[in-house]
Formats: C-alpha cells, sequence, structure tokens
C-alpha cells in the first residue's frame, strides 16, 4: 500500500508541470568563471555562415569578383594553380620551397633557441649575455630589420631562412627559458637528496619538467614563422606560397591570393593540430600536478 | 648503521633585508637524534623548525657549530638521508614505481635490483597494486606515501619529513600516521619529523621537542612512549583519549599558545611605534 502510495505521489508531481525537477548543475557552472561550457557547435555553425555570406555576397554581385572573387571561381583557380601554376611554378612547388623555408628555419630554432633558453634559466653568465639583445630585437617587425639582412647576407635563400628564424628565435627561447623556472625547489631538493649530481638534477629534473614549456614555446615559434613567412619571401624570390601571395596581388589576382592565404592556414592549422597530439602523447602530465 | 645524528651548538643567521642587517634564525641548538628514535618538533610558526630540517638534509650550513650524522660532518645533501617534503614534490613525468626507484638510478644500480627494491618499499606503504600509475592518478595521501617509499629507497640513516600529513584531510592522516609508525618500527630508522599537529606529535614521538621563535631555539623536551603503546594495542583513538595524552597536550598547546601570543603583542609594538 506504502509503495503505491508513494508511487503515485511521484506520478502526480511530475504531472504537474510547476514541480517538474529542474536539472541540477554543478558549481562553477552557474555563478562560476564565464565563458564555460562546450563552443564547438557555435565554431562550426560560424564558419558555414561565413561560407554562407561569402556566397551570398559573391553569386549577388553586390561585391565585384575582383576585390572577392566566389568560391566556385577560387576552387577553379586552385585547380588551375595545382595543374598549369602561377607566375612559372606549380602550386605544390610554391608550397614545397615555403616549407623547407619555415620548416627550415623552425628546426634551426629548435636546435638554438631551446638549447639557449635552457642555458639562459640556469646559468646567470649565459642569461647575462642573452637577455638584452632578445629583448631588444623580440618585439621588432621582421619588415624593421630585412633590410639589414639584405645588406648583410644578400638575396639569397640564407637570408629568407635567417629572417624566419629570427622570428622564431625569441619566444622559442623566452618559452625555454620559463620552463627553467617551472621546476619547483622540493623537486630539486629532493633529487639531491637522493645523491643526484649537479648535471643529473639538469639532466634529468630540470629539462623534464621544461618540456610543457618548450612545447608551448615551439607552438608559438612555428606560428610566428608562418606569419614571417611572406615577408621573407618579398626578397628576391621566383617561388613561394608567399611569393605567389605578393606577385598576384601586383595583378589584382584575388583569387590566387586567397588560395596562397587557404594553403598558408592549412599547413599552420594542421601542423599545430600534430603538435597538440604530441603534446598529449609525450606530456601527458602538462597541467595536472 | 646505528649511527645518531648530532646538533652540536648550531646557529643559523640570515642576512636581513636591510644590507647590515641580521636575522637570528636558530640559537644555540644542541639536539641528539639517537639510533632508532623518532623526534618530532612542534613550535609557533616562524621558529625554525623547518631551518632545522634544512640543516640536518645540508640544504643549508650552519653559521655556527656543526651537524654531525655519526661522525661525519654534513655538508651537502645526500642519499644516507631521506627527505619527505609537504608538498609531494614527486616528478608528475615517471610512474609511481619509477619515481621510487629514481635515485638508485641516478646511482647507476641496474635496472632488475632497483626495481626489486623499490616494489619493497611500495610494499611497505601499502601501493603495491600502483607501480605503474601515473602520480596525477592518484589521492594526495597516496602521493605521500610514494614520497615515504622514495625517501627510504636509498636506505637513508635518518628520514627528514617536513609537514608531510599538512596537506592531507584528517581521516588520511590518523591512517598514514599508524603506517609511518609501522614503518619506523620495521626499518628502525631514525625520524625526525616537523608538525603544527601537537596530537599528532605526541602520539608518533619518542621524543618530542618544542621550539620557540624570535630566536629560534629549543625550549622544551620530553621523552614520550604514545607510540609503544599503539604498536602493543593498535588502538590509536584510545591511545589519544588517554589522561596523560590529553594532559600532555594541552601543556604543550600552553606553551606554543603562549609563544604566538608574545609574537602577536611584539608584533603590535613594532606595528604601533
Amino acid at each position: 500500500m506504502r509503495e503505491i502510495g508513494h508511487r503515485a505521489g511521484i506520478q502526480s508531481a511530475s504531472e504537474d508541470r510547476k514541480f517538474r525537477p529542474k536539472r541540477s548543475v554543478a558549481p562553477g557552472e552557474q555563478f562560476g568563471v564565464p565563458g564555460q561550457g562546450d563552443s564547438r557547435l557555435i565554431s562550426i555553425s560560424t564558419i558555414f555562415a561565413l561560407l554562407l555570406l561569402w556566397v551570398a555576397v559573391t553569386e549577388t554581385q553586390i561585391v565585384k569578383p575582383l576585390f572577392l572573387p566566389s568560391p566556385t571561381l577560387v576552387y577553379e583557380k586552385f585547380i588551375l594553380v595545382v595543374n598549369v601554376g602561377f607566375a612559372n611554378s606549380t602550386l605544390f612547388e610554391h608550397t614545397l620551397i615555403s616549407l623547407y623555408r619555415v620548416f627550415g628555419a623552425f628546426l634551426l630554432a629548435c636546435v638554438t633557441a631551446i638549447p639557449i633558453g635552457i642555458m639562459m634559466g640556469v646559468n646567470r653568465i649565459v642569461r647575462g649575455i642573452f637577455d638584452p639583445p632578445i629583448e631588444f630585437y623580440r618585439p621588432l617587425p621582421p619588415l624593421a630589420y630585412l633590410p639589414l639582412v639584405i645588406i648583410w647576407f644578400g638575396i639569397g635563400e640564407f637570408s629568407k631562412v635567417l629572417l624566419i628564424y629570427l622570428a622564431i628565435f625569441a619566444p622559442m627561447a623566452i618559452s625555454a627559458r620559463a620552463g627553467v623556472r617551472s621546476v619547483s625547489i622540493e623537486q630539486i631538493h629532493a633529487a639531491y637528496s637522493m645523491g643526484a649530481t649537479a648535471s643529473q638534477v639538469i639532466r634529468r629534473v630540470i629539462l623534464k619538467s621544461a618540456l610543457p614549456e618548450i612545447f608551448t614555446g615551439m607552438r608559438i615559434g612555428i606560428g610566428v614563422g608562418w606569419t614571417t613567412l611572406v615577408a621573407g619571401e618579398m626578397v628576391a624570390s621566383t617561388r613561394g606560397v608567399g611569393f605567389m601571395v605578393l606577385n598576384a596581388a601586383e595583378f589584382l589576382a584575388s583569387d590566387v591570393v586567397i588560395v596562397g592565404i587557404f594553403v598558408i592556414g592549412t599547413f599552420a592549422f594542421g601542423f599545430d593540430l600534430l603538435m597538440r597530439y604530441l603534446e598529449r602523447t609525450f606530456i601527458p602530465w602538462k597541467g595536472k600536478v | 648503521m646505528a649511527a645518531s645524528l648530532h646538533l652540536d651548538q648550531v646557529g643559523v643567521t640570515f642576512p636581513g633585508r636591510r644590507p647590515g642587517e641580521e636575522v637570528v634564525a636558530l640559537e644555540d641548538i644542541n639536539l641528539t637524534i639517537e639510533a632508532g628514535s623518532f623526534v618530532v618538533v612542534v613550535g609557533a610558526s616562524g621558529c625554525g623548525k623547518t631551518t632545522l630540517l634544512n640543516l640536518m638534509a645540508g640544504f643549508i650550513s650552519p653559521s655556527q657549530g656543526q651537524v654531525l650524522l655519526g661522525n661525519k660532518s654534513i655538508s651537502a645533501p645526500g642519499p644516507d638521508r631521506g627527505v619527505v617534503f609537504q608538498k609531494h614534490a614527486l616528478l608528475p613525468w615517471l610512474n609511481v614505481i619509477e619515481n621510487v626507484e629514481f635515485g638508485l638510478d641516478l646511482q647507476g644500480v641496474p635496472k632488475e635490483e632497483r626495481r626489486t627494491i623499490a616494489a619493497n618499499n611500495l610494499a611497505l606503504v601499502g601501493l603495491q597494486d600502483f607501480q605503474k600509475h601515473a602520480i596525477y592518478q592518484l589521492s594526495g595521501g597516496m602521493q605521500q606515501r610514494v614520497g615515504i617509499a622514495r625517501a627510504l629507497t636509498s636506505n637513508p640513516a635518518i628520514l627528514l619529513m617536513d609537514e608531510p600529513m599538512a596537506a592531507l584531510d584528517a581521516l588520511t592522516r590518523e591512517t598514514i600516521q599508524e603506517l609511518l609508525l609501522d614503518v619506523w618500527s620495521k626499518t628502525q630508522k631514525m625520524i625526525f619529523f616537523i608538525t603544527h599537529s601537537v596530537e599528532e606529535a605526541l602520539f608518533m614521538a619518542t621524543k618530542l621537542v618544542v621550539m620557540s621563535p624570535r630566536p629560534g631555539r629549543i625550549t622544551h623536551s620530553y621523552e614520550l612512549d604514545f607510540q609503544a603503546r599503539f604498536l602493543r594495542s593498535r588502538d590509536a583513538r584510545a591511545v589519544k583519549s588517554e589522561p596523560d595524552f590529553i594532559r600532555m597536550r594541552e601543556t604543550i598547546l600552553g606553551i606554543i599558545y603562549g609563544d604566538e601570543k608574545t609574537l602577536n603583542v611584539a608584533q603590535g609594538a613594532i606595528n604601533n611605534a
């Protein structure tokens, strides 16, 4: 009898809309940090909305193709640049040389900026030497020192890679240096108490705990590399995506400009996804301790 | 192995905020930790408890006097003194057993040998089933137990523990107190233990040392046997409610509160001046 009555009570409550229970939320979802929750659906909608807007303004001829060609025109141009080429090279050749420049500079920065940043973190003298020049040139736009690079090193491949390298170097060195600081004094003390030598402390404790920040530095660095690519390819280039975009702009070929932007964007975004994946795989402890 | 640890007229003076100014952190400390004893230090904040531990660990050197382990003077950290910190200080890129064997790895002990030692120490703290877990998957109490196992791995003469249970909840804390007493009675190692909890201090110490601030010095010292009572009866709550336990607790709390009050009055006088 009691059970029946109990059930009846629940039924009548749920039938009455006024008493329908509200879904409880975790503390922090309400009255928490603003901006909680999943935003992926909104992002996807935004992309589609922008594409739709693009189609709309071009199909209705509100914007002339000279200023903004329609997606179909861009796609046709893309096929044409892939098969026939633009400015004496196919898109593949342009992309290849640009990738070589950006990743060449990136790898050079990895093998120089990361060790120097770490040395700056663990050695007073190295920090004293490298701190002023890095902090001075870091905020300069690469275009400002581009003329000097040309005057000193000419207009060859070296100057292009050097310009990108310089832009990548500073953020990467600074991240590596900051990473060294992320080790706690207790961790260092613990290692010494277990019989570690000073060099073991650096290699097996400090370097490891700097890894998350070094990785962040690499992500920032490669991003800076892509932004500097166009500046680097302003110098007497005959090939490269950056060159292609600049050259197309001179002929008001905005469809080729857009193709170039999409190529750079795709590679930059793809590489960033790869780096994020590597970070999750190799540094699973990041942000957890 | 049955060496004892001596602090012989030890003083520590740090440079103050202004040039020429000096802060006396420790003054005229004479303390002997006998082989196999469990020494616990309590005292008002800022009385130099951690400075004392840093001296024994070799993280700092004394301005006066000397610190001796057996007949060897301590001047640097080393594997003959294991340290357990308030925050676990484990290495998050290594799993549990790799953390425990890290010290032996540094010293070049072959993998199989160090694995066996590390596994034994993990079993000692009850974590034999968590060898391959990541550090961040463990609770605070478990992380602290890994810290204890790690400190034991280089087979030190003494364990130095700086408020290792301060960040744990009350129940976990009691469990680990009992566990630590078991580890101590099994390994017969010296333990030097800092805490803010007078009850914890009384329960575990064979020798309880009370320190006073400004300058940091030892004012009282008691020989206790509550830990032996627990190891016989296995009833921690009963030991902690015995009349002489409660009487001792109030006496020592009285000393520390007295120090805190004097400190606050002195601080007030400085602020008013």
